[in-house]
């Protein structure tokens, strides 16, 4: 702290909150004592026929593994983010951890799951038991690398909605499974989407079927426990015609030394006249104020809207994770399609995220919005990074960007990197964007009436950001809301 | 990624030829750039500065280099770099970045160079006017120099065109380094009117001391192949930096700007335009980057590039960036892309006006608003004329050329 | 001059107008009124060639030839003007050059010379003073920074300097105050010669009082339902469009 001290000897008053804020823990920091079947650390193809064995999977899938990993091999890991992403030791990292071993086939009822479970979730404000849930919300929760629990699946199935684990799928609907399963992220799409194709273990499947609305929101809770384990969860979401769900994700993990790996998908397929939207509050681990530990979080996630007036609107609250690489996309296919991103990333002592979108547009007349607030304070640094492509095929296709940063404190940095490609001279594509500081004279109007800096600050912030806040569904628009004032509480400097 | 292979074997051959023609300053770092080269190759789209432009291409055919001297009028302020009034090692290929591919393989082969100096305190009037020609039998390279330093105090403008004078193929390297010392004030124009058979790759390094305020336009009117990449330090409080441009493509060129503006102090503002309006084939592109450093408080910037499709083959890419490393900072960029506005052309023909000259109005008026920042007045006069002949597709080669008439 | 028959007309999927007919001859005035989304203003913009209206049945003669198949640019060269309700803002096309390049190219129709330059800049002030339009606004940009009431002004005087035989005022009133709805009242009744002839659409009695309509018609749903003489026009300032509509059913 001695640096800031110096450069600041007139604002005791702030050096306070810059102390405070260093010591405020990190609230979901807690682990799990649980019994956790691991498979030992290392990335072979017998690690994979192993994961793949223990899901009793057919060979198709395995086959679908096998090819991905052998393409990572050949790959190296991208640099071209404005992050410092750590060397990962692949070889030390376990890729398969089950908290639930301990009943042979999972467990098929709440009385089945380890009462420890119940309450790490119970803890995270997630209840597992239907009759304790957040009003019109069904979850699928999972920790390390096994889904513990979906509520509500038998209710969803009365309208022939399908919710559950992408192992259930697996067993259950193979036929839907393997007709969408990399359709929209190929296995080679990237370096982290191969290696997530080879070790995926569990995550969420959801099919609406036609002309259905989805009655509840779907909410995939991600919790990484295990010590030294990666999370690579999968997430495939199918809206089939004239269909609508709106579809959550959370996540948390306890604080560790060491990074922890976490690299997603998350795949959307949305058909004609259908509309998904997706929200996540990502709230990973950070790493302590000097940059220790945290989740590095490294996630591939797209949707493809195949079919004509389809919708896909993205939602991203992201607080947490010492690294974020990040671009939830949309492939505009259909003509009439709407995309939409809306982003707040808020980085605090050394955390880095470089997060943004892909606009591919493709079908006529498709729009699509991308509205982005980074927040940085501490010594993190905050970049958006996002493509608008614009197909010659995309007759009459519009874009609009508005990428604002805020910075706090003089030693965090804000970026903004977007490309446009422009193939088509029917198209209209605005981009705009500014950085910029706190507005002083807001934070004074806030002192005097009476509103301390810290508070006033957290009051902004939650404007600045209630553009994006807004589109969330509102339990989540609390929470969020909650998380801003806290990952920035003294942070003005 | 083989084109700098002949480049390689021309410098071993005939870096002594070279160095012979030359001077001791460019001499001086002449090996090393040459190494860099060596090292670097020409660079790939997945360099991120070159993303847009294939280089390997350009350079590609097999030109003949040009080694035939510089002649320089006598006049105030001009001159050989041999004949230079002040020692200019503290300069020459200080400014620029040195590991640039284009900018190491033209201090390998530039055998001279063009030296504009402003004394100290001294206001230049009339502007100085270089005029590149390029001309040859045959397809032929040629390495461009300027280096310019403006003491303490100096005022001055200095128009560099760029013509063709023959209808060959032309390869041309360019670097321009500015040095502005305090309080010095500088126009600099940079006015391409070349053919389609043209490539040119530029590249201009500014730097600018305490309270200096410059201003960089770069026009191309008419071109083939036109990379031009502009980095600008400034390096002294209360700098001034205004980078404008205008672009105008038709046929299937091609035309890349790529300018980096990097806030090292406080309290210094950049100002940046750029306009693009591409018609038929052509593909543009444009990366401007804001480079704001830790200490740099104060920081004001706008970034501006607006495009204008013109037709459905017509390609477009536009990549306004900010860093930004302080806080105490206002910065905005905004990049449009966008088709003429509907209802105003509607408007002017329901006036009456033919729907062509509707659409030729609308580009002018569009790319105006780049023409309207120029200082000097009888250049700013011109230039209306020339974009609107342009539009008019009558400036299909440079109209002011003697040569090729 | 103007002939009308069974119009249809859309825009995107909807359609506006349903089968207009309306004969206009040769120094008549034709007052068109109605509620809201009647379809007056896409009559109008049909009329000059507007090309986000699609016309999908019908026919208009113009002089006896077919306006339909001309682009807006032969139609305005032809003598068609229409006053706009919203005129557009041009930035960076200066009013001089787009009047230069408009009275140019309508001359050019009629096989006539373009004007010198000094001559053309003699008509401008004379015209200019017709409607009391500022110099200063000729100096900037089309209608770039301008009031309302200056947009309608520029409106008519743009009408002067091209001349037209058929004119649309399409709701020229609207946004006006008295002084300056007489000024752009009169300075049209100046204008208009004899042969002109015009389709005022408003929804005020006021414009009326100064540019006598010989025929009022009455559009609704994209028909034209009544037509009357200048009482008309007085019955509905009084009583609105609903008694008509009960008329209807």
């Amino acid at each position: 702290m001695s640096e800031q001290e110096n450069g600041q000897q007139n604002k005791p008053e702030k050096n306070e909150l810059v102390r405070r804020i260093a010591e405020k823990k990190y609230e979901f920091g807690f682990t799990t004592d649980v019994h956790t079947e691991i498979i030992e650390k290392g990335l072979n193809e017998e690690v994979i026929r192993l994961i793949s064995k223990k899901k009793d999977e057919p060979d198709w899938l395995l086959q679908f593994r096998l090819e991905a990993y052998r393409y990572w091999l050949t790959q190296v890991q991208p640099t071209w983010g404005h992050v410092h992403l750590p060397e990962i030791d692949y070889q030390a990292i376990s890729y398969y951890a089950d908290p639930t071993a301990k009943s042979k086939k999972g467990p098929q009822s709440v009385e089945e799951i380890d009462p420890e479970l119940m309450k790490t979730f119970d803890k995270l404000g997630i209840p597992l038991e239907e009759r304790l849930a957040l009003s019109g919300t069904a979850v699928d929760a999972v920790m390390d690398s096994v889904s513990v629990k979906t509520t509500f699946k038998e209710k969803l199935s009365e309208k022939g909605i399908i919710f559950c684990s992408i192992s259930e799928a697996v067993k259950n609907y193979p036929d839907l499974v393997k007709q969408y399963l990399g359709s929209v992220v190929p296995p080679k799409d990237n370096y982290f989407a191969a290696l997530n194709s080879a070790v995926f273990s569990d995550g969420s499947f959801v099919y609406i079927p036609k002309n259905t609305r989805c009655p509840m929101e779907l909410s995939t809770y991600f919790r990484i426990n295990a010590r030294n384990t990666g999370q690579f969860e999968r997430t495939l979401i199918v809206c089939d015609e004239g269909s609508y769900v709106s579809y959550l994700e959370g996540c948390t993990a306890p604080m560790r030394d060491e990074n922890q790996l976490h690299a997603a998908i998350v795949e959307i397929v949305v058909m004609d006249h259908a509309e998904v939207k997706y929200s996540t509050v990502q709230n990973w681990y950070p790493g302590d104020a000097e940059g220790r530990g945290g989740v590095l979080n490294l996630v591939t996630k797209r949707g493809d809207l195949r079919g004509v007036n389809s919708k896909l609107s993205w939602t991203q609250v992201e607080t947490g994770s010492a690294i974020t690489w990040k671009y939830p996309s949309c492939v505009l296919r259909g003509d009439n399609s709407q995309a939409e991103f809306y982003s707040v990333a808020v980085t605090n002592h050394y955390q880095e995220a470089d997060t943004g979108t892909k606009m591919i547009h493709l079908g006529k007349n498709t729009r699509s919005t991308i509205i982005s607030k980074g927040i940085s304070a501490g010594k993190s640094q905050n970049s958006y990074r996002g493509l608008v492509r614009i197909g010659k095929q995309a007759d009459g296709a519009r874009n609009y960007s508005s990428c604002d940063s805020l910075l706090l404190g003089s030693q965090c940095g804000a970026h903004t990197f977007p490309y446009m490609d422009i193939h088509n001279n029917s198209a209209t594509v605005e981009h705009e964007a500014t950085t910029s500081k706190i507005n002083e004279d807001q934070l004074f109007y806030c002192n005097q009436r009476g509103i301390s800096t810290e508070e006033a600050v957290g009051l902004i912030v939650n404007g600045y950001a209630k553009e994006v806040i807004n589109k969330l569904p509102m339990e989540f628009a609390v929470e969020a809301q909650k998380l801003l004032s806290v990952s920035l509480e003294g942070t003005v400097g | 990624m083989t084109s700098e292979l002949q480049y390689i074997e021309l410098y071993q051959e005939v870096a002594d030829l070279i160095k012979s023609k030359s001077c001791d300053v460019m001499n001086a770092v002449r090996d090393e750039a040459f190494s860099t080269f060596q090292r670097l190759g020409f660079p790939s789209k997945k360099v991120e500065r070159y993303k847009y432009t294939n280089v390997d291409a350009a350079f590609a055919p097999n030109y003949g280099v040009s080694f035939s001297p510089l002649t320089v009028k006598p006049s105030a302020y001009i001159y050989n770099i041999k004949n230079a009034p002040i020692d200019v090692s503290p300069y020459y290929h200080k400014i620029a970045d040195t590991q640039d591919a284009i900018t190491a393989l033209n201090t390998a082969l530039v055998h001279d160079a063009l030296f504009i100096h402003i004394p100290k305190n001294q206001q230049v009037e009339d502007p100085i006017v270089v005029d590149h020609w390029l001309r040859g039998d045959a397809a032929t390279m040629m390495n461009r120099r300027i280096l310019i330093v403006m003491e303490e105090g100096a005022d001055a403008t200095v128009i560099i065109n760029d013509h063709s004078a023959d209808r060959q193929r032309f390869l041309t390297t360019q670097v321009v380094e500015v040095v502005c010392k305090d309080n010095a004030r500088l126009d600099l124009y940079e006015i391409e009117e070349t053919t389609p058979l043209c490539s040119r790759f530029c590249n201009v390094y500014i730097q600018e001391g305490r309270d200096c305020s410059v201003k960089h336009n770069s026009i191309t009117l008419f071109n083939g192949l036109t990379r031009n990449l502009c980095d600008v330090y400034l390096r002294g409080e209360n700098a001034e930096i205004t980078l404008n441009g205008c672009a105008i493509g038709s046929g299937s060129q091609h035309i890349d700007n790529n300018t980096l503006i990097r806030h090292e102090v406080p309290n210094c503002t950049s100002n940046e335009l750029y306009k693009y309006v591409m018609d038929e084939k052509s593909v543009g592109a444009f990366a401007g980057k804001i480079f704001v450093e830790k200490d740099a408080q104060k920081t004001v910037s706008q970034e501006t590039n607006a495009n204008l499709c013109a037709s459905s083959d017509a390609r477009m890419y536009t990549q306004p960036m900010l860093e930004i490393y302080a806080d105490d900072v206002k910065c905005a960029h905004g990049s449009t892309v966008g088709v003429m506005d509907e209802t105003a052309l509607f408007y002017m023909r329901q006036r009456g006006i033919p729907e062509t000259e509707a659409r030729t109005l609308l580009k002018n008026a569009f790319m105006g608003q780049v023409i309207d920042q120029i200082k000097y007045e009888p250049l700013r006069q011109k230039l209306y004329v020339k974009v609107e002949k342009r539009f008019r597709g009558e400036l299909d080669k440079c109209e002011d050329c003697r040569l090729c008439k | 001059m103007l002939e009308i028959k069974n119009l249809h007309a859309k825009v995107g999927d909807k359609e506006i107008l349903r089968g207009i007919n309306l004969t206009i001859k040769d120094g008549e005035i034709h007052a068109l009124m109605g509620t809201n989304g009647a379809g007056k203003s896409t009559l109008s913009n049909v009329i000059v060639g507007n090309p986000s209206y699609e016309v999908t049945e019908g026919s208009i003669t113009f002089n006896g030839q077919d306006l339909l198949s001309m682009s807006p640019e032969e139609r305005a060269q032809k003598g068609v003007f229409m006053s706009f309700q919203a005129p557009v803002e041009i930035p960076g096309v200066s009013m001089t050059n787009f009047m230069r390049a408009a009275v140019n190219a309508r001359r050019e129709a009629q096989g006539k010379e373009p004007l010198k330059s000094t001559d053309f800049l003699k008509v401008m002030r004379e015209k200019r003073k017709l409607v009391e339009i500022d110099q200063k606004l000729m100096n900037r940009s089309v209608n770039e920074g301008f009031s309302g009431g200056e947009r309608k002004r520029n409106e008519i005087f743009q009408m002067a300097m091209l001349e037209p035989t058929f004119c649309i005022l399409d709701e020229t009133d609207s946004g006006l105050d008295v002084d300056a709805l007489r000024i752009v009242a009169e300075g049209f009744n100046k204008l208009r010669t004899a042969e002109t002839s015009a389709i005022v659409i408003t929804h005020y009695q006021r414009l009326l009082d100064y540019i006598r309509p010989d025929f009022v018609h009455v559009l609704i749903d994209g028909k034209i339902v009544k037509t009357g003489t200048a009482d008309l026009a007085r019955l509905i300032e009084e009583k609105g469009f609903d008694w008509i509509k009960e008329e209807l059913v």
